[in-house]
């Protein structure tokens, strides 16, 4: 996995207005069956990008050439469902750094934070106009500021804050994992065990 | 003045992070085929082993064949999934139960049955199902693949608390109505993103009443409403539920235990973030009628109408409905389904199984059904056998097939066709979760029954 060091994105969007998209339907569980965490881009939105014959289902937004960029804008209640982390794995190798909703099912949201994929939770109101946006120019850019916190729709000029906890902003500006910090607390570990 | 999650929790705090999650120590690792194999890469690109070998059990599930489970895996991709969870536990040390092991069989259902679920334990595995095992009081959450790696190496997850949800349920459960109604029905309240954030407790007189076997039910679709995890306070059933199994304390051993379990239930000054109560007496037998589990209805209710839902929602809404085949103002009861699943961590187990006999008993399969009869583990297979289970069913014309996930996420070649229906005993009605183009109708064992006889959606206490 590419642990690419996250700071400011500058970039179109792909807008897909659902709500509760779940993990089944950004990767299908026939797809779950690799050993490594290559290759999943692929079968992102499988079944909704190519049908049974594997044509690709030209009214996908993903077959659009009208719309491109690292930004993915998503209804509400995003990666619902399975804990699978292919989900996450093949929103990155897709090419997406950054999701953003109004809302995100709790394990996925940890699932992207850990692929160094950022998801973004904007209000409602933001959501809608960043759709209107999108839809009125497809160029729309999206600047999504980590160091800062805040995202912007640059065609209205409006900007939030996000949420993001420090040691995840950390982890994501500097390209660490999680394992390296743990395994660094093992004393920790060991006298939490003594006690018990 | 703690709830029953913050007992568990508190308790099994290694560290805070400043300004961040918790480091939190894990009792118990359950590891299956799918969402293991990258996390054992990254402990070998590390050139570590596991930290606490023995507090980890690995069983395959997913991809298994309910077949000729005695011969190798036909697919060779899932096959070569399955080899590698045996070698990844073998080379690090790791209890497995493989494919035909006397004790394989869904994680979530095998964990509990065997005693390794136990009260006041931290459990995780790479599997949003893993919510299950909080019925017996612990504190179950399904996690990713690279926390699942974080685990196998330090032991330890890193995770923010969530914040407390208590949903009570008083009264007294009509008939024909089971925890998998109670669950559906909660969750179309609460809608597949109700609970997101929320760990779960259930509580109230109908969740005392229910069954160890009803409750691992209801925490099952926890998940379902968003939680990040549900349980009920250990009682006397739990206790009863866990003692003599395999691996639960022996002796003396089994007092101390038991004498700790007990101080674990919310205080009665307990203070949740959120609470919610619902009635007993409201809930029906239900049916699915959309294409994820909080699209619900009592099977005797109609398909809502478009303008009923939030204007964001109606465009997922139509699309759901054109998926399923059905329309608006639709009544279900009556339409012809064309498969049967019995089955999955949600319904695996063996009171289910008797409940699908309690009404297929005496009567044929409809011709136009095709039924998956598929226990959650080789124990509640034989149990279906010793009880005299499987001679019912093979008189009505069912086939007992051998365990594992099956056609609940269709890893395995127990797919439905694209456009056909299939009531399901499972937990997911998502687009394709049963098939390409598969179209699901969740529902309880009893509704299952009652379908699988009459060939179309039927409210099962016509046979009750």
């Amino acid at each position: 996995m590419k642990k690419e060091k996250f700071n400011i994105i500058k970039d179109s969007c792909i807008p897909l207005p659902l709500e509760n998209i779940d993990t089944d339907q950004i990767v299908p569980a026939r797809f779950l069956k690799a050993t490594t965490r290559e290759g999943f881009g692929e079968n992102l939105f499988r079944d909704w990008r190519f049908d049974e014959q594997g044509n690709k289902i030209e009214s996908f937004v993903l077959n659009d050439p009208t719309y491109s960029g690292q930004i993915l804008v998503a209804g509400k209640n995003f990666g619902s469902g399975s804990s699978r982390e292919h989900a996450a794995w093949a929103i990155a190798d897709y090419g997406f750094r950054v999701v953003v909703s109004s809302f995100f099912a709790d394990i996925h949201k940890n699932n992207e934070l850990n692929n160094f994929v950022l998801p973004v939770v904007v209000t409602e109101q933001f959501l809608k106009e960043l759709f209107d946006s999108i839809y009125a120019n497809p160029r729309t850019e999206v600047i999504v500021n980590l160091p800062e916190q805040t995202i912007t729709n640059t065609a209205t000029g409006k900007s939030e804050t996000f949420e993001i906890n420090a040691y995840k902003k950390h982890c994501l500006m500097n390209g660490l994992d999680d394992i390296d910090f743990l395994l660094s607390n093992k004393d920790k570990i060991e006298s939490w065990e003594a006690a018990r | 003045m703690n709830t029953l999650f913050d007992k568990i929790w508190d308790s099994h705090i290694v560290h805070k992070v400043e300004d961040g999650p918790t480091q939190l120590y894990i009792d118990r690792l359950y590891c299956h085929e799918v969402t293991s194999p990258q996390a054992f890469d990254d402990l070998r690109s590390r050139g570590i082993k596991c930290l606490r070998p023995d507090k980890i059990y690995c069983m395959p599930d997913h991809n298994i064949p309910t077949k000729d489970q005695d011969k190798p895996i036909e697919e060779p991709v899932s096959r070569h999934q399955v080899e590698t969870l045996t070698r990844n536990a073998h080379e690090f040390g790791l209890t497995h139960f493989g494919m035909k092991h006397p004790k394989n069989g869904i994680i979530h259902v095998v964990g509990p049955e065997l005693g390794l679920t136990l009260p006041g334990m931290t459990i995780v595995c790479g599997d949003s199902h893993t919510s299950t095992h909080g019925a017996m009081g612990a504190v179950a959450f399904g996690i990713g693949t690279s926390e699942v790696g974080m685990v196998l190496a330090s032991q330890c997850i890193l995770q923010q608390k969530p914040k407390s949800m208590r949903i009570n349920v008083e009264g007294t459960l009509g008939k024909g109505v089971t925890a998998k109604d109670v669950a559906l029905y909660i969750i179309s309240q609460m809608t597949t993103s109700g609970a997101t954030g929320y760990f779960v407790e259930y509580a109230g007189s109908a969740i005392r009443s229910m069954s160890m076997e009803s409750r691992l039910t209801l925490c099952n679709l926890s998940i379902e409403m968003g939680a990040r995890g549900g349980m009920v306070a250990p009682d006397e059933v739990t206790f009863e539920y866990i003692k003599g199994r395999e691996y639960a304390p022996k002796g003396e051993e089994w007092d101390k235990a038991v004498a700790y379990w007990k101080t674990l239930p919310s205080d009665a000054d307990a203070i949740f973030d959120k609470e919610i109560t619902f009635q007993a007496a409201d809930i029906e037998p239900r049916v699915t009628y959309g294409t994820n589990p909080g699209m619900g209805i009592g099977i005797t209710e109609s398909v809502p109408a478009v303008e009923t839902m939030p204007e964001a929602g109606q465009a997922s809404y139509i699309k759901s409905l054109e998926y399923m085949g059905f329309s608006a103002g639709e009544k279900l009861e009556g339409h012809p389904i064309d498969y049967v699943f019995i089955g999955s961590c949600t319904n695996g187990r063996i009171e289910d199984f008797r409940a699908f006999a309690e009404i297929v008993k005496g009567h044929k399969k409809a011709e136009n059904v095709v039924a998956w009869i598929v226990p959650g583990s080789w124990s509640v297979y034989r149990q279906i056998e010793e009880e005299g289970i499987a001679d019912t069913l093979t008189a009505a014309g069912f086939e007992l097939r051998q365990p594992g996930c099956s056609a609940c996420l269709a890893m395995n070649e127990d797919k439905i066709p694209a456009g056909k229906y299939a009531i399901s005993t499972s937990n997911r009605n998502f687009e394709g979760r049963q098939g390409q183009g598969a179209r699901t109708i969740l529902a309880s064992p009893y509704v299952a029954a009652a379908a699988a006889i009459t060939g179309k959606i039927t409210d099962p206490r016509k046979f009750l």
